[in-house]
């Protein structure tokens, strides 16, 4: 289907400007050739003369005290520079972390989850400096292991972090307990008195891995100074700057951050991994260290998506309206903070879901325990409440027995809803048209891998396995939509920051964006020269790498860097626009009125007056002056939640999607095939219409794996990773991919830069649940867990 | 050890390579080729796909000296030996880059004069350019095995269904692009190798 576009721009955004290239087409990547030549630099593609190989030693078990390190053999092995723990850290500051600095850089008397750094290795080639780490000997002595919400919560429990003194440990309700976030509004035991049907459920979500394909690695450089350059793949670099350089000791400006080439993200970058790691061993040695983890170590080496129950009670009357909602969500944010306290924000305040519901008693809450440490992963605690919720609207409908979209299109919020936080939807909220939408796209024929010649087997269940030629396949179909809030919350100062130039280069005007945004895929790099030529209507853009030598930009995170950084260039680019006309007026404006009293527009390399009339080359205003504006820019502000009613504007906007998912499923052995995952978005103004309709796909199919495939498993009696590999931990391959037709809606939001939404999350939420309520639709079965399996399906085991 | 291979039609001597390395470690850390990515190391992702004698590999399984005395073409080859291969100088067989465009040409080109705006001006594979045009590349680090499997495909099998595509390709793990882009790429590719074809009465 083709990508059907929908213009609701008010008349205060600004529309596109003539100069080609600019917003709302879809220019291509300005890396792209690079990437399809081999040339483009990832972060384990650095090279260095004379460099050393970084190896970090992880704990073999998931919680115990060490009793002893001994690295006499490791050290006396021939190829081997330097070998570091705990006693080698160079400071006071031994901890770090994103927003609680709960994390040790190297294990200090005890390690709390499985793969837990405790030393790191140096030596002349990787295969040496795995051997060296394998001949440190750590003697541990096992502890107990925290593993769920009753071993984290019993009154006995052992306390994962003693003597918390963070933020959140005056305010929760038990030590081992990261941050708990209520929200009350109205009175929903009152409201359940006044509901027809009440349905129950309890839910529970997999632990999810960003799976990017480029691993964590990079290269630091000692210098002169004393200082070190890092080249590494992050998320945010200035994030990454203030927790790196107080462990090393050093001032900020003698740690030079470089963004390399970034093999996606997804959220698994927020947190450090080999940052520090391979600093440390580089100002010990004197010698560039370049750190590579393998795909087993990646495993090990970030953070993940919290797992979850979600227990919900949902309440409507017989006309279909819904009277309240309860829900208690429980995450598992495993041996460290990370981002946990803001993702119980997210659950807690998303749990409702883009439904008008007055009455809602909410609570959210992240626990340590000594599983894998969990944090930011796209969709962000919105992602669970999706999955949950999405199942209770197809059982309340069920049990009114009314059409399962007609029901939520009668409770769905709309702009003027208020949320369960007291925040007024204040830009479209449509997601009853996207349901609309979504419904209207054309079926995918069935049996549609049948012709003349028998059954295309590819295209079954099974695949290639030849498991069946249509025999026990029955088709299933499932809708959900979800809520996702853009940039970062809860009060949270999230601004970013462009230096713009504009010069005048072999006679043509050239403009260059330099920001510290790292591109992770998502192309920012794209959006940000369509931007400046849309802006200062000059063709030739040059994007500067990222780095630290201009101000922050804030995370690649949260659907938030073309809203943020965008707004930023745009912000630049309008201040730089100011300046030059300003020039102008003073060298050229005796000689046309218009310069005085017009309007004036920069367009094709020319100022030009909105009626169109040409008043000077933008290389005869310039000559040989240069104008460069950096400059930090900023959404409108939000507040924290009340920590006892969750009250307040916390967000800065949602953005919403909805998802159709036809499946075909094997009854006999549990395998299913997707048909096709239909997709209709709101992203209020697509500045680049391919790359969203890449995010969107891109998303949509995390979705899905996560709905049928992908989960770390965890055994619950020693919390040690059990599947740390490809072979073992699966992702959507382009066979268990279907076709994912998809239609953007562009309602602008009056608030944001051309009135955009951000949307590299929502289409994460609303797969899942999509996918499971069709294999639900096919099986008659339950399915209250995610992600199903063939033993879900078969009733080899209950889910 | 010492191995000599021939990479994208230019002899190759690596020293010193220990026993145990890979072919893909050898060309991205010892012959400064590191297109062809590392992302599992363990035969999964197709990442590391290169052509060894022709047939499309995992490289990070091929054992550094079983490629002794063969032929490898790496994405960093790979313009020149689709070029090559359009031009009648392939033989199905993998001789990468038997035309003689040294190593240092084939990369020459895509650091002259290329609109780094459009990608257009640079001498690229019509796999290549399609994967560009057709918004196929996102992070782009699945992206060079991909281009080496499908370049592959394309070469078997001319005008492939999309079933064909997706077997051809199940090796290769894509995160970012949920593999839509992908398919329009390949499809881009082989419409437009058929209307080459066409046009040139082949």
């Amino acid at each position: 289907m083709a990508d059907t576009r929908t213009t609701g721009v008010p008349a205060n955004v600004t529309q596109g400007s003539q100069t080609k290239g600019g917003i709302g087409e879809s220019t291509l990547r300005p890396d792209g050739t690079l990437k399809v030549t081999g040339e483009f630099a990832y972060s384990s593609d650095m090279w260095h003369e004379d460099m050393l190989w970084g190896q970090i030693l992880r704990s073999t078990v998931a919680h115990a005290e060490i009793v002893s390190i001994d690295t006499s053999e490791a050290l006396a092995t021939s190829g081997v520079y330097a070998v570091l723990t705990y006693d080698d850290l160079p400071t006071d500051v031994k901890n770090y972390g994103l927003e609680i600095q709960d994390t040790p850089v190297l294990a200090h008397g005890k390690v709390r989850h499985h793969g837990e750094p405790v030393a790191l290795v140096a030596a002349d080639h990787p295969e040496t400096a795995r051997r060296a780490a394998a001949k440190i000997k750590v003697e541990y002595r096992e502890l107990p292991v925290i593993t769920d919400e009753a071993s984290a919560t019993a009154p006995d429990a052992i306390l994962v972090h003693e003597g918390r003194d963070d933020h959140h440990a005056g305010h929760v309700p038990h030590p081992n307990i990261v941050h708990r976030q209520p929200i009350i509004r109205g009175n929903a035991d009152e409201a359940a008195e006044r509901a027809d049907v009440i349905v129950k459920g309890e839910y529970t979500f997999g632990m999810q891995d960003q799976a990017f394909l480029g691993p964590e690695s990079g290269l630091a450089v000692p210098s002169e100074d004393g200082g070190v350059d890092l080249y590494v793949a992050t998320q945010w670099l200035h994030s990454d700057l203030k927790q790196i350089a107080p462990v090393l000791g050093l001032p900020e400006e003698k740690v030079r951050m470089t963004l390399s080439g970034v093999g996606g993200a997804f959220g698994g970058r927020e947190d450090l991994s080999m940052q520090i790691h391979a600093c440390l061993l580089a100002l010990r040695t004197g010698k560039p260290v370049k750190i590579v983890y393998n795909r087993f170590e990646s495993f090990f080496g970030h953070v993940h998506r919290h797992p979850a129950k979600l227990y919900y009670e949902h309440g409507a009357t017989k006309d279909g309206k819904l009277t309240h909602m309860k829900c208690k969500i429980v995450l598992d944010g495993g041996a460290y903070a990370s981002a946990s306290p803001a993702v119980v924000g997210n659950a807690s305040s998303l749990s409702v879901g883009p439904y008008v519901v007055d009455d809602v008693d909410i609570e959210a809450y992240a626990l340590y325990t000594n599983n894998p440490p969990c944090g930011a992963m796209r969709g962000f605690g919105a992602v669970q409440a999706c999955f949950a919720y999405e199942a209770q609207m197809d059982k309340v409908a069920d049990e009114l027995g009314m059409d399962r979209i007609a029901f939520r299109q009668l409770n769905a919020m709309e702009q003027g809803t208020i949320m369960p936080t007291g925040q007024v939807v204040d830009s479209p909220a449509p997601v009853a048209e996207l349901l609309r939408r979504v419904k209207a796209m054309p079926m995918p024929p069935e049996r549609q891998w049948e012709d003349s010649e028998g059954a295309d087997v590819r295209q079954l269940p099974g695949g290639l396995s030849n498991t069946t030629h249509g025999e026990g396949v029955v088709r299933g179909v499932g809708y959900a939509v979800g809520i996702k809030n853009v940039g970062f919350s809860e009060g949270f100062d999230d601004y970013s920051t462009a230096k713009v130039r504009m010069e005048v280069i072999g006679g043509e005007p050239v403009v260059t964006v330099h920001t510290a945004m790292a591109e992770v895929g998502q192309g920012g790099v794209t959006v940000h020269a369509q931007i400046a030529r849309t802006e200062l209507g000059v063709g030739q853009v040059t994007i500067h790498p990222a780095d630290t030598q201009v101000g922050s930009a804030g995370s690649t995170s949260a659907s938030r860097q073309t809203y943020v950084t965008g707004g930023a260039v745009k912000n630049a680019c309008e201040l730089v626009r100011e300046k030059v006309l300003e020039i102008g007026r003073r060298k050229l404006g005796t000689y046309h009125p218009a310069w005085a009293t017009a309007e004036l527009l920069l367009e094709g390399g020319k100022v030009v007056t909105d009626g169109g009339e040409v008043l000077a080359d933008l290389a005869d205003v310039l000559e040989d002056e240069v104008v460069e504006i950096e400059e930090e820019w900023r959404h409108r502000p939000t507040v924290a939640f009340d920590l006892k009613t969750g009250q307040g504007d916390g967000h800065v906007q949602y953005s919403f999607a909805a998802h159709r998912a036809v499946v075909e499923v094997d009854t006999e052995l549990g395998l299913v095939k997707v048909v096709e995952l239909a997709c209709a978005q709101d992203v209020g103004k697509a500045l680049n219409p391919l790359s969203v309709v890449g995010q969107i796909q891109g998303g949509t199919t995390q979705g899905l794996g996560v709905a049928v495939m992908e989960e770390i498993i965890v055994d619950p009696k020693t919390a040690k990773v059990r599947n740390p590999s490809f072979t073992d931990y699966l992702i959507p391959t382009i066979l268990d991919t279907p076709t994912i037709p998809v239609d953007v809606l562009e309602l602008a939001d009056e608030h944001a830069p051309y009135g955009l939404r951000g949307i590299g999350e929502a289409p994460t939420l609303s797969s899942t649940p999509a996918v499971l309520a069709a294999i639900r639709n096919a099986t008659g079965l339950a399915l209250d867990r995610t992600p199903v399996r063939p033993e879900h399906l078969t009733g080899t085991v209950p889910a | 050890m010492r191995v000599n291979f021939t990479v994208n039609g230019r002899k190759q001597e690596a020293d010193d390579v220990w026993e145990g390395e890979s072919l893909l470690y050898v060309l991205r850390e010892r012959l400064g080729l590191p297109g062809s990515k590392n992302a599992c190391e363990q035969g999964e992702c197709g990442s590391c796909t290169v052509r060894l004698d022709g047939v499309p590999v995992c490289s990070c399984l091929v054992a550094a000296g079983q490629a002794e005395g063969r032929e490898v073409v790496t994405v960093e080859g790979l313009a020149d030996f689709a070029k090559n291969r359009a031009c009648g100088g392939h033989d199905g067989e993998g001789k990468g880059g038997a035309c003689g465009t040294t190593l240092q040409e084939a990369q020459g080109w895509s650091a002259k004069g290329t609109d780094s705006q459009t990608g257009e001006g640079g001498e690229l594979s019509p796999i290549q350019q399609a994967f560009i045009d057709a918004g196929a590349v996102q992070c782009g680090f699945c992206t060079p095995g991909l281009l080496v499997a499908a370049d592959e495909m394309l070469e078997r099998n001319a005008n492939p269904s999309d079933a064909d595509i997706r077997e051809a390709l199940s090796g290769n793990l894509c995160r970012c692009t949920g593999y839509e882009k992908i398919m329009d790429a390949v499809r881009l590719a082989a419409a437009r190798q058929s209307e080459t074809a066409s046009s040139q009465g082949v």
